[in-house]
């Protein structure tokens, strides 16, 4: 049995939930790479809200509105320094309505 | 901005945080919580069951206004390939009681009832507040915390960090490390709505009864990983969990694997006209006994998924994360009642109280079941689900082969895909792991 991995579209299971988005202050950074490694690679992937994606010069760039909080990335790159992970204001970021 | 000093501050409203605050604030003390969500549980994710002789422990009396969802009397373990499932289920109607033991819960629903339990205890709880920053004396002693709003430094004589498996404070504070990627799952899950009477009939189920499936198999493509589906009252939960470290090694997609195993024709036929009105995700702690950091420190209490109590074998994590915090708040109690400082030397009884608990003796017994499973899982989660639904289709597939080629066959091929040594040592190491 195989599933079309490109009919999952990350966006609709996004739209179900609610989010307080914090505008222009962002709760993730990148930072500036010219090749990224094999764990920022993998996150273009392993993100769970697909917040993460290579540009046209194969550098991974991030936005977070999407984002869970499930700190993947933070256990992945957080220790090599590329990538900078904080909480959301209070009350901004995603809202669970039920977890 | 709060110019009172509080004997204790709690950071987070989850299942320790919401135990730790009511158990201080009901034993008198002056207990300030603090939740960067717009409401308890806002933030929180899980599955979700619900051990109850925790909770009582706590409010004995929670059935009478618990926001509870169904009470399992069904567990269904499944072992598939792409195309089966080998099953092993287990129903009983002792579990038809007049004190159930287990309970499905929807988190954001059942934190909120926790949380107004907080405040009723005499708990003051403010949410929308992230906390930015543990205060330290010069001897290093956690003295208060920085918070996100206008004038934000708030002082206490403990504090009890219930922040979560992403728990950032501890982290910067240098108490523990950040999980490591062998040692966290990433799950993905999904609510599904459908009537009530639907999933009564779907599953087999009357009155408030509920099931619960747990699956592992091919659909992780080799990695360490099981797959639920939680019967709620008019909702199912699905998910699909897996190490970070395999999903970085695989670059396989969390989404892409949950829709693998929604899509399986064991389980499609079980979603059939579902709504579906949630996708989260969230960490779970996998490293068992030996990823335990300090627990404790001079001013400060660690407890829950930020401590990385989760039994994983038994997929129990709330419960353990209940009694850590209530634990904590008797050993704070104590050393209060006694008028002794929260220094390291007198919260160390928190320590003592939670090896003598089931919470460390359970995790103890396991200490080895992670290092098995996560380096065999090729063997575990792809070779044996494969095998088991070769063997049970030989079993019942009825052509005219006679039976004695029929299991000579059978045998072989476990013998070629595994060989014999494999399989022994696999059967010796994880009854090592697991006594």
């Amino acid at each position: 049995m195989t599933v079309a991995v490109t009919d999952v579209r990350v966006e609709d299971k996004l739209f179900q939930n609610r989010y307080l988005v914090d505008t222009g202050r962002p709760h993730i950074k990148v930072r500036p790479h010219d090749t990224p490694s094999a764990n920022l690679l993998a996150l273009t992937r392993v993100c769970p809200a697909k917040c993460y994606e290579q540009n046209d010069n194969g550098q991974v760039e991030i936005s977070a509105d999407g984002c869970m909080e499930c700190g993947t990335c933070r256990v992945l790159c957080e220790a090599t320094g590329e990538i900078e992970w904080d909480y959301p204001r209070g009350g901004f970021g995603v809202l669970f309505k039920f977890g | 901005m709060i110019e009172e000093k509080f004997d204790a501050i709690v950071v987070g409203a989850g299942m320790s945080g919401n135990a730790a605050a009511y158990t201080l604030a009901s034993r008198g003390l002056k207990v300030l919580q603090l939740e960067r969500g717009e409401y308890a549980g806002s933030k929180n994710v899980q599955g979700a069951i619900m051990y109850a002789s925790m909770l009582e422990k706590i409010i004995p009396d929670f059935r009478e206004d618990a926001p509870l969802e169904r009470h399992l009397v069904e567990q269904r373990f499944w072992m598939m390939d792409d195309t089966s499932h080998t099953g092993m289920h287990y129903r009983s109607d002792d579990f038809n009681e007049e004190r159930p033991n287990r309970y499905t819960i929807i988190r954001a629903q059942f934190d909120k009832w926790f949380s107004r339990k907080v405040k009723q205890a005499g708990a003051t709880v403010l949410c929308e507040t992230t906390v930015t920053e543990l205060i330290r004396n010069t001897e290093g002693r956690v003295i208060g915390v920085k918070v996100d709003r206008a004038g934000g430094a708030i002082f206490a004589d403990v504090v009890v960090l219930a922040e979560g498996v992403n728990g950032l404070l501890g982290t910067r504070a240098g108490f523990r490390e950040t999980p490591k990627a062998e040692s966290v799952a990433l799950a993905v899950k999904e609510m599904h709505f459908l009537p009530e009477e639907v999933i009564a009939q779907r599953f087999g189920l009357s009155g408030n009864e509920g099931c619960v499936i747990e699956a592992a198999g091919t659909f992780s493509q080799g990695m360490t990983g099981l797959a639920f589906l939680y019967t709620n009252r008019e909702s199912i939960s699905i998910g699909v969990g897996c190490l970070v470290s395999d999903y970085a090694r695989t670059m396989e997609s969390p989404y892409a694997l949950l829709e693998q195993f929604k899509n399986h024709p064991s389980v499609r036929p079980l979603l059939k006209d579902t709504e579906v009105k949630e996708y989260a995700a969230h960490l779970i702690p996998e490293g068992g006994y030996k990823a335990i950091p300090q627990l404790y420190g001079d001013g400060w209490v660690v407890v829950g998924d930020a401590a990385q109590l989760n039994n994983a074998v038994h997929r129990e994590g709330s419960n353990l994360a209940m009694t850590s915090g209530r634990i904590a708040a008797e050993a704070i109690f104590q050393v209060k009642s006694r008028r002794d400082p929260m220094t390291a030397e007198n919260l160390r009884l928190y320590k003592t109280m939670l090896d003598e608990s089931f919470v460390i003796k359970d995790l103890k017994k396991h200490k080895d079941m992670p290092a098995l499973l996560h380096t065999n899982s090729q063997n575990f989660f792809m070779t044996y689900p494969q095998l088991m639904s070769a063997a049970a289709q030989n079993f019942v597939r009825v052509d005219g082969t006679p039976k004695i080629e029929k299991e000579k066959a059978t045998l072989s091929s476990i013998v070629k895909a595994r060989s014999r040594f494999g399989m022994v040592s696999d059967a010796v190491r994880l009854a090592f792991a697991w006594r």
